[in-house]
């Protein structure tokens, strides 16, 4: 499904280097987490797969299902499969989150060559994820992330996800802001769309999140690589010991 | 040394190509005076602090610029709306075109017909509004418009209209120059919409005044066409009665020069002035707001809200200003201009200003311009919208703002898919 290899990218404006060569290959129906201490790259990772401005790729390769992510535009990424959710949402004052949301299926099916979505059916489906993820019609209707607090937002995120229902979902700190009973949700949100021909990268700082969303592999990145990759019990090791040991390790 | 002394040459030569003011019927000495005041102060020029970011030239110069009529074949602006239709081109009423002006709650004349009587309302408000909204700041072009109006509409509105008036300005002469005055009264507790769409002319020197009652309701939005080479200066006067409503809302799209003046005077306590604009320009886009807001009664409101969206080298300009007089207590006065620029040639120029003598008042203004946001653009991108459509939803939430400030969803809906259309055909 996804493939990154010697990944290396520094700032475009400074001469900063961050990601110091990634590997990393998420098979088709897997979950993988990525663990690792404040600014170790994670969060610049998930942009730089999903084409944002501003880095600069100097060395390596990431690919999805064999496409070359590297070389498309953004909303090209989006169309060949490629989801983020954010760790800080976007607000955008003056686009309705309806809008923005039927204009995204429906760009995204027009890149595929699918028929586009009429404004019915949008709505039915639209209704239905939502009411799942308890999020109210009024909502909906609100600027996109607008006065959203930080766990509405980040449902709004997992709505998003599940509307677009793309083949790699990064979820970049899904669960920070979340209560104890949105992590259900959006874990159970998640959960519904795990299938054999979708993949998860899902960055967390905690276990909690890994209880309900069970990974298959679990890695640790520590200044811009992957220092170590190994089951779920990774995820417990962390959790009990922080990241001094893996890091020692590692000298 | 006698004031008609004119001060300039270029006053001399427009006036020599404008002819002889009328100088019989009841308005006689309205276009007298104003005559007197134009030849005093002299046209405007580029050195007038009022005309520092937009040059008058154009506007002034004797000879018209021509303007190619502009071929397209967008759907009539408001189309859709049950209305009576008045119709001028290039300045010169159409009778044909125009619907029966019989209407419940509303009189409607033309000023070339009324200017021939004796005695006419229209004389209590001809050329007076204009006049009062001459000081602090000279408005030549409006007081030149007094003295030689060819025609206008003049409105006695009794009750509440029947239905919207809407004036059409057709151009169809690639050197017109239309000089058009509108005289509105709306009295005590009346209420009317008015609408006015179209380039006008080669050159449009528009005034309307409106004097709206006590407990009036004056609602007006305009669209000034799509015309990329048309000039248009335009100047709106209003005297706002005890508890009336003013609301006006000016939708600019291209036009290479532009200047909307609007000069509102709070009279009455509670009454409230809104107006607003949204102007999208391309290239040779030259559009100026300038708004005069006086506050000089209790408690009342005034609101101003203007958006622009520029690129490729577009101009846009806004002077905005609220006085608020000594005993105008409880003022509410609020004033925002924005510009979205969609490329580095673009500039907006903006001169916000607040003058407040009272003590008991809160207003605020602010004024910004900038590029879209790149991390709204990017959050868009990243689901998949193409950039060219996440920029138009950018752009079309950013004049938002001001589209809102319609009230009647049907009018909001039809300048909104305007402006739409003017996007799409730039998409590359
Ligand atoms: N645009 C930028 N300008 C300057 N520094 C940046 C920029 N983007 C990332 N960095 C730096 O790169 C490093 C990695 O940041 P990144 O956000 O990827 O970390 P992270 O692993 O996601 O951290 P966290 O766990 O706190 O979210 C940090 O040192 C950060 O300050
Ligand atoms: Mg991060």
């Amino acid at each position: 499904m996804l493939e990154i290899k010697n990944l290396h990218v520094k700032l475009e404006e400074e001469d900063k280097q961050i990601l110091k060569g990634v590997n990393l290959t998420v098979g088709a129906g897997q979950v993988h987490a990525i663990m690792g201490p404040n600014g170790s790259g994670k969060s610049t990772l998930s942009y730089v797969l999903s084409g944002r401005g501003g880095y600069e790729v100097t060395e390596g390769a990431a690919t999805l299902n064999g496409t070359d992510l590297l070389d498309l535009e953004p909303e090209e990424r989006a169309a060949a499969g490629l989801f983020l959710a954010f760790q800080y949402p976007v607000e955008i004052p003056g686009v309705g989150n309806m809008t923005f949301l039927r204009t995204a299926v429906n760009a995204q099916r027009k890149a595929r060559g699918e028929d586009e979505l009429s404004a019915t059916d949008f709505l039915k489906v639209i209704r239905a994820k939502a009411k799942d993820l308890q999020i109210d019609a009024e909502m909906l209707k609100r600027p996109v992330n607008v006065g959203f607090s930080g766990g509405e937002k980040k449902r709004n995120e997992i709505l998003q996800m599940a509307m677009l229902e793309p083949k790699m979902c990064i979820l970049d700190e899904t669960d920070s802001g979340l209560d104890v009973d949105a992590m259900k949700l959006v874990a159970d949100g998640v959960n519904a769309l795990r299938d054999a021909g979708r993949s998860f990268l899902v960055i967390t700082h905690y276990q909690r999140l890994l209880d309900h969303i069970k990974p298959d592999v679990v890695h640790i990145m520590a200044d811009g690589k992957i220092i170590k990759t190994g089951g779920p019990e990774l995820a417990l090791e962390v959790e009990n010991n922080g990241y001094a040991d893996l890091l020692e390790e590692r000298v | 040394m006698a004031l008609s002394q004119p001060k300039d040459a270029g006053v001399v030569a427009l006036i020599d190509a404008l002819g002889a003011v009328s100088d019989t019927g009841c308005l006689a000495a309205a276009r007298a005076d104003a005559l007197t005041r134009v030849r005093a102060t002299g046209l405007p020029t580029r050195r007038d602090e009022y005309w520092r970011y937009t040059r008058p030239d154009t506007l002034t110069q004797a000879e018209v610029p021509t303007a190619a009529v502009f071929a397209h074949d967008d759907a009539p602006m408001f189309g859709e709306i049950d209305q009576v239709r008045l119709v001028f081109v290039d300045g010169v009423f159409d009778p044909a075109a125009s619907d029966d002006p019989a209407l419940a709650g509303i009189v409607i004349e033309r000023l070339a017909e009324v200017q021939q009587r004796d005695i006419h309302w229209a004389k209590e408000v001809y050329g007076k509004l204009e006049t009062a909204g001459q000081t602090p700041v000279a408005r030549p072009l409006a007081a030149l418009n007094t003295a030689f109006a060819t025609d206008g509409i003049v409105l006695h509105v009794t009750g509440k209209a029947g239905k919207p008036v809407s004036i059409s300005y057709l151009h169809e002469n690639d050197t017109s120059d239309a000089i058009l005055h509108h005289v509105i009264r709306i009295d005590a507790g009346a209420d009317l919409t008015l609408l006015e769409q179209g380039p006008g002319a080669a050159r449009l020197n528009k005034v309307m005044e409106v004097e709206i009652g006590d407990g009036g309701a004056f609602h007006h939005v305009q669209a000034q066409g799509r015309d990329h080479e048309r000039r248009a200066v335009t100047h709106t006067f209003a005297r706002l009665g005890t508890e009336s409503r003013f609301k006006s809302f000016t939708l600019t799209v291209n036009g290479v020069m532009t200047r909307n003046e609007c000069i509102i005077e709070l009279t009455g306590d509670d009454a409230v002035a809104h107006v607003a604009g949204a102007s999208v320009g391309d290239g040779n886009f030259h559009h100026d707001d300038t708004v005069f807001v006086t506050h000089d009664a209790l408690n009342c409101e005034s609101r101003q809200v203007f958006k622009k969206v520029l690129r490729n080298g577009a101009t846009g300009v806004f002077q905005g200003k609220i006085l608020v007089k000594k005993d105008a207590q409880k003022t509410d006065g609020y004033q925002i201009s924005q510009a979205l620029l969609l490329d580095g040639d673009s500039q907006f120029l903006a001169k916000p200003e607040l003058e407040i003598y009272a003590d008991d008042v809160v207003c605020s203004h602010g004024s910004t311009s900038g590029a879209i946001d790149t991390d709204s653009l990017f959050y868009l991108r990243s689901r998949g919208v193409p950039v060219a459509e996440a920029t138009d939803l950018m752009t079309l939430a950013f004049l938002a703002e001001a589209i809102d400030e319609i009230d009647d969803p049907a009018l909001a809906a039809d300048l909104l898919s305007r402006l739409q259309g003017w996007l799409a055909r730039r998409r590359s």
